[in-house]
C-alpha cells in the first residue's frame, strides 16, 4: 500500500533565516496515527504550519508527498481541499461570523475545489447538529461568532466538529490538549477516536504524554532540533514520561 | 516578515479598475454654456420654468457663495476645482418630460438595464432571485446627469397619497410644499458646497407621505453622471407628515473618466410628530483608478430634522465609490422624544480618500441617538470617520451611543477617528465606543487551512467586521452591497 504521506528531507526556516525544520524524514501510512513528542522549542508547531501552508516559512530542501502530490506546490486551501486538516493549539477568532455560516462556508469551497456537489443549506445543519451533539456542542454555540468568547474547551471542541464535518484524509492535531480539562479532554478525544479509520492518519503533535492516554498512537517519534531523533511504539511516549528528553537532546547535538 | 511584504507587494500591483459601471451611453446631450454665472443660473431656471421666487432663491445662494471660502479643514487633498470650466446643466437632447415609461429614450433605459436598475415595474434588483408575484416593489426615479428621467409606480403611489416625483415637476404641481420646506433644513448659509448646490440644483426627488400613511413601498432614486466635465447637483426633498412611515433608497454610479467629476447634493429630510424617515444609500460612484487618476468629488450634505415629538430618523450608507468622500449625514432631533440613527460603512481602497461621519444635534427633551461606523481601509487609501454629538442645554435626558470600528487591510493604508462630544446639558448621557484593528494573516490563515480562497477568507472577515449595518439594509440592498463590498476589496490582499 502506498503511503498516505510522505516526508523527505525536509528542511525549512523561518522567513528571517532561522532553521527550523532540519532534514527531517517521516512515512505515514494510511490509517496510522503517529505522535510527535518533543521539549519545548523543538520546531513541533513549525512543523504544523509548514505541511499546511502558513506564510512566514520558507522551505530550503525537500518535498512532502501526501496523496500523490507535492504538498509544497499548494496553497493553503488547496492543501485542506486535498484532505488535510489542522487543528489549532489556538483556534482564531472570527467576530460577526456565525459559526454555521463558516462551516458551511468552509465545507462548500473545498466541496466546489474537488468539483463536487455542494451542500444545501439544510442538509449541512443536519450533519452539524448531529455532530455537534457527540461534541455537546448545542444550537446556541453555532450561533454564536466563530470562537469569539468561546473557553478554551469550547474552542477545542468547536475544531474537532469542523475535522468530523471536513472528513480529511490527513488531521494534525497541534497541542489539543492545550487548555482542555479532564471532561473536555474526553469529549475531544472521542470525537478524534470516532474519526480513526483504515483511509484516515493523524499526527498528534504534544509534549505531554496525559493525551496519548486517550487517543492512542500506533508509532511515537521523539523530535528534537528539527527531526525526529528517536522512533518507537506507543510504550515510547511513557518511557519519556519517566526519563525526559534530555537524553534525545543530547544525542541530537 | 515575508508574509507581510508579500501582502505589501500585493497592495502595490492592486487593481481597482474594475468598476462595472464604466461605460458611457452615446446619447446627444444639450448643455448650459460652460462656466457658473447669473446667466447660467437663469438659463436653468428658464429651463425648468421655475416661478419667480425659486429663480429669486438661486440667485440669493449664489450670491452668498461667491463670497464663501471651500472648507479645508477635513482630512482629503485634492487640487483646487476649476468651477468655471464645468458644466452646470446637461440634458439628454430632445428631452421632454416623459408622461410614461414609453416615452422615455430606450438608449436611457438601456444604461439603467445594464445597471441593472428596475426602471420597467416588475423587473427586480439585479442578483436576487424572488419567485414571480413575490418580487419587491421599488418605485424609482432615475436621474441622468441632471434630469429625471422617469418615475416608476406613480399611479399606486398616488392611490396612497404619496408624493413622489422629480423635484421640478413637484414646483408646478405642489409649489406651496416645496416652498414650505426647501430649504429649510439645509439653509444657504450651511456650507460651501450646500450653497453651490442651491444655486444651480438641477433636479432630484421629491417625496411627501400624508399624515398616518405608511408608505406601501421602498422608494429609491438612481443617479446616474454620464455626461463628461459635468457637475451633478441633485436636491432631494423627503418629508414625512404626522404618523407615516416612509423608506427611501439611494444608489449612484458614473461613468470611468480621467478627469475628476463634481458631485455636490443636497438631502433634507424632514419629520413631523410620530414619523419616520429611514434612509438608506448604497454609493458606488467610480473611485478612479489605481494611481488615484478620475473618479469623482462626493460633497454632499444630508440632514434630517426631527421636528415633530417622537419622530424618528435613520441614515444607513454602503459607501464604497468616490475618488473623494465629504459627507456626514446628520439628525438635528428638535422634537421631544425624537431619535436618529447613522449605520455606516465606508470602504476605501486605491487611492481613495474619506472623510465620513455623521452629527447628531440634540435640541429637544430625552432625545436619543446612536451611531454604528465601520471604516474599512486597504490599498494606499485614507479613510476618516468625523462626527459630532451635541446636547443643546435644554436638552435634558439626552442619550447617545457611539461606536466606530476601523479596520486596516494592508500597511500602507491609514485610518483616523475624530470624534466632537459637547453636552452643555449636565443629564444628557454620551457614550463612544472606538476600536482599530488590522485584518490579521492568522486569521486569513485560519480561513484558508479550513478551504476558503484568500479572496474568500477576507470577504468573510470584512463581512462579519460590517455585519451589525448590513442588517439595517432593506433586504434587496444588502444583498447588493454584500457583493459590493467583496467588489471593492479584490485584490486588496495576496
Amino acid at each position: 500500500m502506498a503511503p498516505l504521506l510522505e516526508i523527505k528531507d525536509l528542511h525549512a526556516e523561518i522567513a528571517g533565516g532561522r532553521k527550523i525544520i532540519n532534514g527531517m524524514n517521516l512515512t505515514i501510512n494510511p490509517g496510522e496515527v503517529h505522535a510527535i513528542m518533543g521539549p519545548n522549542g523543538a520546531g513541533k508547531s513549525t512543523l504544523s504550519y509548514v505541511l499546511s501552508g502558513k506564510p512566514g516559512y520558507e522551505i530550503t530542501g525537500g518535498e512532502v508527498i501526501f496523496r500523490g502530490v507535492n504538498l509544497l506546490d499548494l496553497s493553503p486551501d488547496e492543501r485542506a481541499a486535498h484532505g488535510l486538516f489542522l487543528c489549532f493549539q489556538y483556534p482564531l477568532e472570527i467576530p460577526g461570523v456565525s459559526n454555521m455560516a463558516f462551516l458551511h462556508t468552509a465545507v462548500n469551497s473545498q466541496r466546489k475545489k474537488r468539483g463536487e456537489v455542494e451542500l444545501t443549506s439544510p442538509e449541512l445543519v443536519r450533519k452539524v447538529r448531529e455532530l455537534g451533539k457527540t461534541l455537546g456542542i448545542d444550537a446556541d454555540m453555532l450561533k454564536r461568532p466563530v470562537n469569539v468568547g468561546f473557553s478554551g474547551g469550547e474552542k477545542k471542541r468547536n475544531e474537532t466538529l469542523q475535522m468530523m464535518l471536513l472528513e480529511p484524509y490527513f488531521c494534525v492535531l497541534d497541542e489539543a490538549d492545550s487548555g482542555l480539562d479532564i471532561d473536555a479532554l474526553k469529549v475531544v478525544s472521542n470525537g478524534v477516536n470516532a474519526l480513526r479509520s483504515p483511509e484516515r492518519s493523524m499526527l498528534v503533535i504534544t509534549h505531554y504524554q496525559r493525551l496519548l492516554d486517550y487517543i492512542v498512537p500506533d508509532v511515537v517519534h521523539v523530535f528534537n532540533a528539527g527531526r525526529i531523533v528517536h522512533t518507537g511504539g506507543k510504550e515510547l511516549a511513557l518511557e519519556l514520561e519517566a526519563t525526559g528528553y534530555a537524553q534525545y537532546q543530547s544525542e541530537a547535538a | 516578515m515575508a508574509a507581510v511584504q508579500d501582502t505589501v507587494e500585493q497592495v502595490r500591483s492592486i487593481d481597482v479598475d474594475q468598476y462595472k459601471y464604466g461605460f458611457e451611453t452615446n446619447i446627444e446631450s444639450e448643455k448650459a454654456p460652460k462656466g457658473l454665472s447669473e446667466e447660467v443660473i437663469r438659463f436653468i431656471s428658464t429651463k425648468k420654468e421655475e416661478p419667480e421666487w425659486m429663480l429669486q432663491w438661486r440667485l440669493d445662494a449664489y450670491a452668498r457663495w461667491l463670497t464663501m471660502q471651500e472648507p479645508e479643514w477635513a482630512r482629503v487633498s485634492y487640487p483646487q476645482i476649476d468651477f468655471q470650466d464645468l458644466y452646470y446643466y446637461s440634458q439628454p437632447k430632445k428631452f421632454k418630460a416623459p408622461k410614461s415609461l414609453d416615452e422615455v429614450d430606450p438608449e436611457i433605459l438601456k444604461t439603467y438595464e445594464k445597471l441593472g436598475i428596475p426602471l420597467r415595474e416588475q423587473v427586480i434588483l439585479a442578483g436576487v432571485e424572488i419567485p414571480e408575484g413575490e418580487r419587491p416593489k421599488i418605485a424609482v426615479d432615475a436621474v441622468f446627469d441632471s434630469v429625471s428621467v422617469a418615475t416608476t409606480f406613480k399611479e399606486e403611489l398616488k392611490a396612497a397619497g404619496v408624493i413622489f416625483m422629480p423635484i421640478s415637476e413637484a414646483l408646478r404641481e405642489h409649489p406651496d410644499l416645496v416652498k414650505q420646506y426647501l430649504g429649510s433644513v439645509v439653509p444657504a448659509t450651511d456650507n460651501y458646497y450646500a450653497t453651490l448646490n442651491q444655486a444651480v440644483f438641477s433636479d432630484g426627488s421629491f417625496v411627501y407621505i400624508p399624515p398616518g400613511v405608511r408608505c406601501p413601498m421602498e422608494l429609491s432614486t438612481y443617479f446616474r453622471i454620464n455626461e463628461k466635465n459635468t457637475g451633478q447637483f441633485e436636491r432631494t426633498l423627503i418629508i414625512a407628515d404626522k404618523g407615516s412611515y416612509v423608506s427611501y433608497l439611494e444608489g449612484c454610479t458614473a461613468p470611468m473618466r480621467d478627469e475628476n467629476q463634481l458631485h455636490a447634493a443636497v438631502v433634507e429630510l424632514v419629520a413631523l410628530d410620530d414619523a419616520e424617515i429611514k434612509y438608506s444609500t448604497v454609493q458606488n460612484w467610480y473611485p478612479g483608478d489605481a494611481e488615484g487618476k478620475g473618479g469623482i468629488y462626493n460633497f454632499v450634505t444630508k440632514r434630517g430634522d426631527c421636528r415633530g415629538r417622537n419622530s424618528k430618523i435613520s441614515w444607513t450608507q454602503v459607501e464604497t465609490g468616490s475618488a473623494i468622500t465629504w459627507k456626514y449625514p446628520s439628525c438635528v432631533l428638535r422634537g421631544e422624544g425624537s431619535s436618529g440613527e447613522f449605520y455606516s460603512i465606508a470602504i476605501s481602497n486605491g487611492r481613495q480618500q474619506v472623510d465620513s461621519g455623521t452629527k447628531m444635534i440634540h435640541l429637544g427633551k430625552n432625545t436619543t441617538s446612536r451611531i454604528i461606523s465601520k471604516g474599512i481601509s486597504a490599498g494606499k487609501s485614507n479613510n476618516t470617520y468625523r462626527g459630532l454629538v451635541s446636547a443643546h442645554r435644554k436638552a435634558a435626558g439626552a442619550r447617545n451611543f457611539t461606536n466606530c470600528d476601523s479596520l486596516l487591510i494592508g500597511d500602507l493604508c491609514g485610518a483616523h477617528t475624530v470624534p466632537y462630544i459637547e453636552a452643555k446639558n449636565p443629564t444628557a448621557q454620551f457614550e463612544h465606543e472606538a476600536t482599530t484593528s488590522k485584518i490579521s494573516e492568522d486569521m486569513l490563515f485560519y480561513c484558508m487551512q479550513r478551504g476558503l480562497s484568500q479572496e474568500d477568507a477576507v470577504a468573510l472577515v470584512v463581512n462579519g467586521f460590517v455585519r451589525d449595518v448590513l442588517q439595517q439594509l432593506p433586504m434587496e440592498f444588502a444583498v447588493e452591497a454584500q457583493k459590493l463590498i467583496s467588489i471593492s476589496l479584490e485584490g486588496s490582499v495576496g
